[in-house]
């Protein structure tokens, strides 16, 4: 198939020389939601030379409306998304060697599942996880693409810790517990995730043929109507502890998230770094149109598509309905989020 | 009584006191500890130089949120 790269060749800023490098390419991409999906299909289109692909999750129902690689058929089987996307990938472009990888990435599995790669793409639903791509990122010195949305409202940006800022110089540590917005409290919409997709992609394409990506960070409101971009030149924080200080705090685990099964009792419990008090009424508001909420000042119950997640003021939570660590840190991502 | 300057704030006009810094005005928008950036007149401003920037009349300031959607 000489023609296949022919519309991507033509274009003077890629060229025959681009293409190769692209075909020469391995790529990481975590998480296979919404962005991953997206970011996934265009890479392949593209031709990148490999493409790992890692998640933890299964195929749903209300994933349809916007994950782009999966299908009804996915749904009614519970493929996990990871093998779903592989087969869909596969069939669109068979030169790209397509890897799905089931799994929950996290400080003791990261390293080895993306160290060797040119470059680590964002399809994550959590900061957690984000701040250990920054950590990987920082130590061997690969660039990343972040990305995420919520509602109408999607925000990108190319980390290369090297001359420029890295996600640490911006922020010292994920948000407090229950703070964030998350999809399932607020909502998505599928035009969103195209847009910053196709930011994020079009930075790794520029990244893999050697040329800048842009050093603005793009916010983008697509219900709004806004479209904005800020300079990020000089964001670099000269105190940082990981890209100044090398201190990697995320992939050493000593601010994972800590999950413990809770054998017999068909429950996980879930403890967080940071210990505030959770602000019980804000998510509860938050929370109200996704299932049945009850709190007082010790604590909250979350009834939420078949799960009981029991929220404590100091910040830890117990998520009934699963002893699958994977599986709860799923439901704790989505619903109370990091 | 404490002077006020102008400043444009996410594309509003606003008043605040003089001598205000970066940080000053994150701690009177409640934004202390969330996953936000401050480009001032076209640039982020690095944390580590919060403290340091004061502003001044006419300057242009954007709050960026970052969010942790995305959705695996």
């Amino acid at each position: 198939m000489a023609d296949r790269y022919s519309r991507q060749v033509l274009f003077s800023d890629i060229g025959e020389v681009g293409q190769e490098k692209i075909r020469s390419s391995r790529v990481a991409l975590v998480g296979c939601g919404a962005l991953g999906s997206v970011s996934a299909e265009m890479l392949t289109r593209a031709g990148v030379g490999k493409l790992r692909l890692m998640d933890r999750d299964f195929v749903e129902e209300s994933n349809l409306q916007r994950q782009s690689l999966f299908t009804e058929e996915h749904v009614s089987k519970g493929v996990p998304k990871a093998a779903a996307a592989e087969s869909t990938l596969r069939a669109i472009n068979s030169e790209v060697e397509i890897e799905g990888v089931i799994t929950d990435v996290r400080w003791d599995n990261i390293e080895g599942l993306c160290r060797d790669h040119d470059i680590i793409v964002d399809g994550t639903d959590n900061f957690e996880t984000r701040f250990l791509i920054n950590d990987v990122a920082v130590k061997h010195s690969l660039p990343w693409v972040y990305g995420a949305c919520v509602g109408s409202y999607g925000i990108s940006f190319a980390f290369e810790s090297g001359t420029f800022a890295c996600l640490q110089c911006l922020f010292e540590r994920p948000p407090e517990v229950g703070t964030s917005q998350t999809c399932d409290t607020v909502g998505i919409l599928g035009p969103v995730v195209h847009v910053i997709a196709a930011y994020q992609v079009t930075q790794v394409l520029k990244i893999l043929t050697d040329q800048s990506p842009s050093r603005k960070i793009l916010q983008v409101d697509v219900w709004n109507g806004t479209w904005q971009t800020l300079g990020a030149e000089r964001a670099k924080s000269q105190q940082c502890r990981c890209c100044q200080q090398h201190e990697f705090r995320f992939l050493e685990g000593e601010e994972t998230t800590r999950m413990t099964r809770l054998c017999g009792r068909g429950a996980v419990q879930v403890s967080p770094q940071q210990k505030g008090p959770p602000d019980f009424h804000d998510l509860s508001q938050r929370l109200d149109k996704s299932g049945q909420v009850d709190f007082n000042q010790h604590m909250m119950r979350i009834q939420i598509e078949g799960y009981e997640i029991a929220l404590f003021a100091d910040g830890r939570s117990i998520i009934r309905g699963t002893e699958d660590i994977s599986e709860a840190r799923a439901v704790y991502a989505k619903y109370i989020g990091n | 009584m404490t002077e006020k300057i102008e400043i444009i704030l996410n594309g509003e006009e606003i008043q605040i006191p003089m001598e205000w810094t970066v940080t000053d005005l994150v701690e009177d928008l409640k934004l202390v500890g969330q996953q936000v950036a401050v480009e001032l007149n076209g640039q982020i401003v690095s944390r580590d130089r919060w403290q340091e920037e004061t502003l001044v009349s006419g300057d242009r300031v954007e709050v960026v949120h970052f969010v942790g959607g995305g959705e695996e």
